[in-house]
C-alpha cells in the first residue's frame, strides 16, 4: 500500500473517531470536567499556593496522563462494543492506517485537553506563560502528545474487547509513559520559568520526547496489525 | 438429537502419562540447588568478613546482587522467548510458556532484590529509597513485568495469549532504555557497580567475592530449576484447558444421545 493511500485511510479513521466524539460529547462533558476536578483536588492535597506554582508543570502532565487513560478506554470501547474493529478488519482496512488514524484522533483530543489544563494552571495555580517560552511550550505539547497518543492506541488495541481492560490499562500504560512525564514536566518547567529554570534547559528534553514518539510510533504501527487481527 | 458419531473420550489416555513436573535431571538440579544454597548461607553469614564501611550489612549483597542479575537474565529470556514465538514460522507455544515462566521468576527475584535492597539502603544510606536512576528504572521495570503477567491472564485462546504477551514482552524491551535514559537525565546517585565496572579489575575482598560467586551460582541453579518446573506446569495447565473443553463437549454430546 502506498503511503498516500495509507494516509488517506488514516485521515478517514481519525475523522470517524472525532465525529463520534463530537456527537457523543464525551470529551467535553466528561473528560475535560474530570481533568478540571483533578486540578482542584491537587490544590487541596498540596494546599500552599507557592507550592502549587512550583509544581504546576508536573500537575498538568499528571492530569493529562489520568485523562489519557479515560480517553483510551473510550476510544476502544467505541470499537469493541459493536464489533466495529472486526468490521474494519473484515472490510480490509489496513491495520497500520487504523493505528495512525486512531492515534491522530486521540492526539487531537489530548491537545484540546492539554490546552485547557495549561489555561487552568494559569488561572488556578498562578503559573504564568512568558512570551519567550511559548515556542518551547507548544513544541513540548506536540512532541509529548504524539508519544502519548501512540502508546495509548497501542495498549488500547492490545486490551480491546477483554473484560479486565479497565483495570489493566493503567498498570500497562503508566510505567511506559514515565519518560514522557519526566521529559514533558522538565520542558514545561523551563518554558514557564518555574523555580528559575532557564529556557535553554528545556530543549534537550524535547529530544527525549521526540525519540519516545518515534519509537512507539514505529513499534506501535508494526505491532498493531498482529494484535487486532486476533482480538475478539 | 440423533447423532451417532460420538466417541467415548472418558478413558482415553492424555499424551504421556507423566505425573508431576519432576524428572531425574530436575531432581538432581534441585539437590544441587539446596546444597549451594547451604553454602551461600555458610559463606554469606559465616565465613565472609564484615565490611569496613558497611559492617555486617554487606552480607545483604550476597542475595541482592545475584537476584538482580538473575532477574535481568530472566527478562532477557522472556524477550528471547517472545521474539522466537513471534518470528518463527511454527509459532510454538513452548516459547511462549518459557517466556511466561521466566517472567514470573524474574518478578519474584526482582521483588527480593528490591526488598533486601531497601533494608540495605536503610542501614547504609539511612533511607529506604533514593530517587536514583538505577533504583527508579528497576521499580518501573518491576511494575511493567507485573503488567506483562496480567496480560497473560487476560483470557482467550492460548494463541491469543501468546501473541499478545509476546508483543508486550518485546515492547518492554523498547521501554527499558527509554525509561533508563530519562531517569538518568533526571538524576543519578546509585553506588557505582563494584564488580562489573569498566576498568576490568575487581575491587573486593577475596572471600567476599567468593561468597558473591556462591550466591550467583546458587540463584542461577534455583532459576533454572524453577524455570523447568514452571514451564512444564504451564504446559500441563494448557493441556488441562484443552482437555477440559473436550470433556465438556463430550458430556454435552452424550446428553444429546441419551435423550
Amino acid at each position: 500500500m502506498t503511503p498516500t493511500a495509507r494516509w488517506r485511510i488514516a485521515r478517514l479513521v481519525a475523522a470517524k473517531d472525532l465525529r463520534i466524539e463530537w456527537r457523543s460529547r464525551v470529551l467535553i462533558n466528561q473528560v475535560l470536567p474530570f481533568a478540571g476536578v483533578t486540578m482542584i483536588m491537587f490544590a487541596f492535597a498540596l494546599d500552599a499556593s507557592d507550592v502549587l506554582e512550583r509544581v504546576a508543570p508536573g500537575l498538568i502532565w499528571l492530569a493529562t496522563l489520568f485523562s489519557l487513560l479515560v480517553l483510551v478506554q473510550r476510544a476502544f470501547a467505541v470499537e469493541a462494543d459493536d464489533g466495529a474493529l472486526d468490521a474494519l478488519r473484515v472490510a480490509g482496512v489496513d491495520p497500520i492506517a487504523i493505528f495512525w488514524g486512531k492515534s491522530l484522533a486521540l492526539a487531537a483530543q489530548l491537545a484540546v485537553l492539554e490546552v485547557v489544563l495549561v489555561i487552568s494552571a494559569v488561572l488556578l495555580y498562578g503559573a504564568d506563560v512568558p512570551v519567550g517560552g511559548v515556542v518551547l511550550l507548544v513544541t513540548t505539547l506536540v512532541a509529548a502528545t504524539a508519544g502519548l497518543a501512540c502508546v495509548g492506541t497501542l495498549y488500547g488495541g492490545l486490551t480491546a474487547g477483554f473484560s479486565g481492560r479497565e483495570t489493566l490499562l493503567p498498570l500497562l500504560i503508566l510505567p511506559v509513559v514515565a519518560p514522557v512525564l519526566i521529559g514533558a514536566t522538565r520542558a514545561v518547567e523551563s518554558a514557564l520559568g518555574t523555580g528559575g529554570v532557564a529556557l535553554s534547559e528545556g530543549w534537550p528534553w524535547i529530544g527525549l520526547l521526540a525519540v519516545f514518539a518515534v519509537a512507539f510510533g514505529v513499534g506501535g504501527a508494526l505491532a498493531f496489525g498482529p494484535l487486532i487481527e486476533e482480538s475478539n | 438429537m440423533t447423532t451417532t458419531d460420538t466417541e467415548p473420550i472418558a478413558d482415553e489416555p492424555i499424551g504421556n502419562r507423566q505425573h508431576g513436573t519432576g524428572t531425574r535431571a530436575t531432581r538432581l538440579l534441585g539437590v544441587a540447588t539446596i546444597i549451594t544454597m547451604g553454602w551461600l548461607v555458610a559463606f554469606g553469614l559465616g565465613f565472609s568478613p564484615a565490611d569496613r564501611d558497611q559492617d555486617e550489612a554487606v552480607r545483604i549483597l550476597y542475595v541482592h546482587v545475584p537476584t538482580i542479575w538473575l532477574a535481568y537474565l530472566a527478562f532477557v529470556v522472556t524477550a528471547i522467548g517472545s521474539g522466537l514465538y513471534l518470528f518463527t514460522k511454527k509459532h510454538s507455544l513452548g516459547f511462549d510458556r518459557a517466556a511466561g515462566a521466566s517472567a514470573e521468576i524474574g518478578v519474584v527475584f526482582m521483588a527480593v532484590t528490591l526488598a533486601v535492597g531497601m533494608m540495605w539502603g536503610r542501614i547504609t544510606w539511612g533511607v529506604f529509597w533514593q530517587w536514583d536512576a538505577r533504583l527508579t528504572t528497576t521499580a518501573l521495570l518491576f511494575v511493567s513485568y507485573i503488567g506483562y503477567l496480567a496480560v497473560r491472564n487476560l483470557g482467550g485462546s492460548h494463541e491469543q495469549r501468546a501473541k499478545r504477551s509476546a508483543v508486550v514482552g518485546l515492547l518492554i524491551v523498547l521501554e527499558i532504555p527509554l525509561v533508563h535514559f530519562s531517569v538518568r537525565m533526571w538524576r543519578s546517585l546509585h553506588q557505582e557497580a563494584s564488580v562489573l565496572d569498566t576498568d576490568g579489575d575487581i575491587d573486593m575482598d577475596g572471600l567476599m567475592l567468593f561468597s558473591l560467586f556462591v550466591g550467583v551460582v546458587a540463584f542461577t541453579l534455583l532459576y533454572v530449576w524453577l524455570l523447568l518446573h514452571r514451564t512444564r506446569a504451564l504446559a500441563m495447565q494448557d493441556m488441562l484447558d484443552d482437555r477440559g473443553l473436550d470433556v465438556a463437549l463430550a458430556a454435552r454430546r452424550a446428553e444429546g444421545v441419551a435423550r
